[in-house]
């Protein structure tokens, strides 16, 4: 379709050369804008400055914003549900999307796969690791392993907390948010082997007044440490600090929101992604089915270390990274779930797709995914 | 065992107080509209407005008190416009209450985007629980003034519907408009100041939201509330004293869902956390069988003529 648009206008041109040439040279280089175009739809399930998940993509965005010839069109509180196949397929057909980026858990299955073989000449890429070898090739996915950060979160929480008792709020029982749980409980049972992690699900991505009760709740019931993995963690960072206990940020940094009891915090560096796919882009490149990193390629880090951080939980936070970057297992050994099944029989690699699966909470986790 | 029966009735009570309050709001507001003859569905837009509003306020002046006052304008303004446009010829109130709805929320939305990420200062709550030695009860009693105002406000209305003279108007104009007349009374005049003090009430409801419970302004905030106490009101039927029982209600059941599972019973918590809506669904049934609620109706309401 483009090409035929160039003939035509190189035969008008051609035929009105006389004419033409003053405009000439503004002409060939909106050509040349057009032969590199790509438009690129981006949705998000909440607002894009939610302090938390959607505004890291959103911040990282900006890195294809500034690829020549590439123009991104954004919607966001897209719900994961059949609104969001009809905003991906008027980004497709009313914009001209040649590339689909959704960053929300839901938007896979079935919407985006449904979509991708439907429209083989747009490209679908997807914010968790769930594309197999099954979908449709042009579908795929990207993702930052958060659950390491989440790690290290546990380790420097462990040696924080003088109880050894760390609260969770969680938004739903997926596998991405069961991998971050049980890996704080992993990360501090390293350095206290005495110490649990209690959850609770509220069951949706962005519930202020739900996470609010959630966290008193685990105040409550004796957690001097909260975390959690909701979209925008401000509620539970703020509620934490005004109960008078230590927290763990999620996504971005929420350091300024609790200048006494932050310890550190799992951050996404969509980023590194982001400038990939930008790189690729603009040499015209495929994009990989699949991408996906955490410590060992920097698409993921702590936040910078906030006063509720003893010095040994520094130290051994420190350790943790390092070790992760050196690509050391974190789910390794026997481990039983909380209800008594063996569910790591051996050290996995962190990237293992075994993991991808995860359905369950470690012994040591208080609290039910049904 | 008993522990945990404890810490489950400790955290109801403190739900009750920390997040019916919004609710309470809510329902007086739109109790004084309704008992003017007129619906306002739309309290959810100025409960969200209100709550950026106070929010933005307070970010700004650092006054949180003035935030309270900012959202009880932006709830008047908006009830403004209800009540207005409602007095026009043939239009149906519902259906206007549901556009302002989405208006309050649009509107909210888009002026409230830088206000999500900085830190305004809050209203802080009375410590009526430092003879506690349960910490956790405590900070159950750890309340905001804003309660208390609401059962004033509650105990006030209350008390002026039935011996007032603008209780008599009002109640006149929501029974019978041709009474109404009858007394010289303009109902048009009535049902738009109350549709105006209704809304703003609702404003401050959302102040609460943002500025004390959970505390903080984001698009998520409201989650439906100010609809759930349009429909309390029916439950309460339109008596301020029983808004005051139906928010404490709706406020405890709401914290039972984190509760049970902070005491370990973990399984089916999606269905302990619709404890709220599966309430309303009941009370809705129940108030409905009801000749009672066919009988404390306003007479003028759209929905019961």
């Amino acid at each position: 379709m483009p090409n035929f648009d160039f003939k035509r206008r190189d035969f008008l041109r051609t035929g009105a050369a006389g004419l033409a040439a003053g405009a000439l040279p503004l002409s060939l280089a909106k050509q040349a804008k057009a032969a590199g175009d790509l438009t690129i739809g981006v949705i998000y399930v909440g607002p894009k400055d939610d302090f938390g998940w959607n505004q890291a993509h959103a911040v990282a965005m900006d890195i294809l914003k500034g690829v020549e010839g590439v123009t991104v069109v954004e919607e966001e509180s897209v719900p994961e549900t059949d609104a969001c196949a009809k905003s991906m397929e008027s980004m497709i057909n009313l914009d001209g999307a040649g590339l689909i980026l959704g960053t929300s858990f839901g938007y896979y299955i079935p919407f985006m796969q449904d979509l991708a073989a439907k429209y083989p000449e747009v490209v679908f890429r997807h914010a968790a690791p769930l594309w197999s070898d099954a979908d449709p090739a042009n579908a795929g996915s990207y993702f930052c392993y958060l659950n390491q950060a989440h790690y290290v979160d546990g380790v420097a929480a462990g040696l924080s907390s003088p109880t050894g008792k760390i609260g969770f709020v969680a938004a739903k029982p997926i596998p991405s948010v069961l991998s971050n749980i049980n890996s704080v409980l992993l990360g501090a049972r390293s350095v206290n082997p005495d110490a649990t992690v209690q959850v609770i699900f509220t069951g949706d991505w962005s519930m202020p007044v739900r996470e609010a009760e959630a966290a008193n709740a685990l105040v409550d019931a004796g957690c001097d440490v909260l975390t959690c993995h909701v979209d925008g963690p401000k509620v539970v960072i703020e509620t934490a600090e005004a109960r008078g206990v230590k927290s763990c940020g999620h996504n971005a940094s929420q350091a300024p929101l609790a200048p006494n009891g932050f310890i550190t915090g799992a951050e996404y560096k969509w980023e590194t992604i982001y400038k990939m796919y930008a790189d690729m882009l603009a040499t015209g490149e495929p994009l990989p089915n699949i991408v996906v990193g955490g410590y060992h390629n920097d698409m993921v880090q702590n936040t910078t270390y906030g006063a509720g951080a003893t010095p040994e939980a520094i130290a051994a936070a420190d350790a943790a990274i390092a070790a992760l970057k050196a690509g050391e297992p974190i789910f390794t050994g026997t481990l039983k779930d909380n209800l008594g099944n063996v569910v790591i029989d051996k050290a996995y690699d962190n990237y293992d797709p075994h993991l991808d699966g995860m359905d369950y909470l470690l012994e040591g986790v208080i609290g039910s995914i049904t | 065992m008993a522990s945990g029966v404890e810490t489950v009735l400790i955290a109801m009570l403190g739900g009750a107080i920390r997040v019916s309050t919004p609710y309470l709001f809510v329902a007086l507001g739109e109790t004084i509209t309704e008992k003017s003859g007129r619906i306002n569905l739309g309290l959810e837009g100025n409960l969200v407005l209100g709550a950026m509003v106070a929010y933005a306020t307070s970010f700004h002046s650092g006054l949180p008190w003035l935030g309270v006052l900012a959202a009880f304008g932006s709830g008047l303004v908006l009830g403004l416009i209800h009540g207005a446009v409602c007095s026009l010829p043939k239009v149906n109130d519902i259906a206007v209450g549901i556009a302002m709805m989405t208006f309050g929320i649009g509107i909210a939305f888009f002026l409230g985007k830088p206000y999500i990420q900085p830190q305004a200062p809050r209203l802080e709550g009375l410590p009526l629980g430092n003879w506690a030695t349960n910490p956790a009860l405590k900070q159950a009693l750890l309340i905001n003034p804003l309660f208390f105002l609401g059962i004033a406000i509650a105990v006030v209305l209350w008390w002026a519907f039935a011996n007032t003279r603008p209780g008599l108007i009002l109640r006149t104009t929501g029974d019978s408009e041709a009474s109404a007349r009858a007394l010289g009374v303009n109902p048009i005049k009535v049902r738009i100041l109350a549709t105006v003090l209704g809304g703003g009430l609702a404003g401050v409801g959302g102040a609460f939201l943002s500025l004390s419970y959970p505390g903080s302004w984001n698009e998520g905030l409201s989650s439906g509330q100010g609809l759930m106490a349009v429909a309390l009101v029916i439950f309460a039927r339109w008596h301020p004293l029983r808004c005051v029982v139906a928010a404490l209600l709706f406020g405890a059941a709401g914290a039972l869902g984190p509760a049970l599972q902070s005491v370990g019973i973990s399984q089916g918590y999606y269905f302990f956390n619709a404890a709220p809506y599966i309430l309303t669904l009941f009370i809705m049934i129940a108030s409905a069988r009801s000749g009672a609620t066919q009988h404390q109706a306003p007479g003028e309401l759209s929905i019961v003529k």
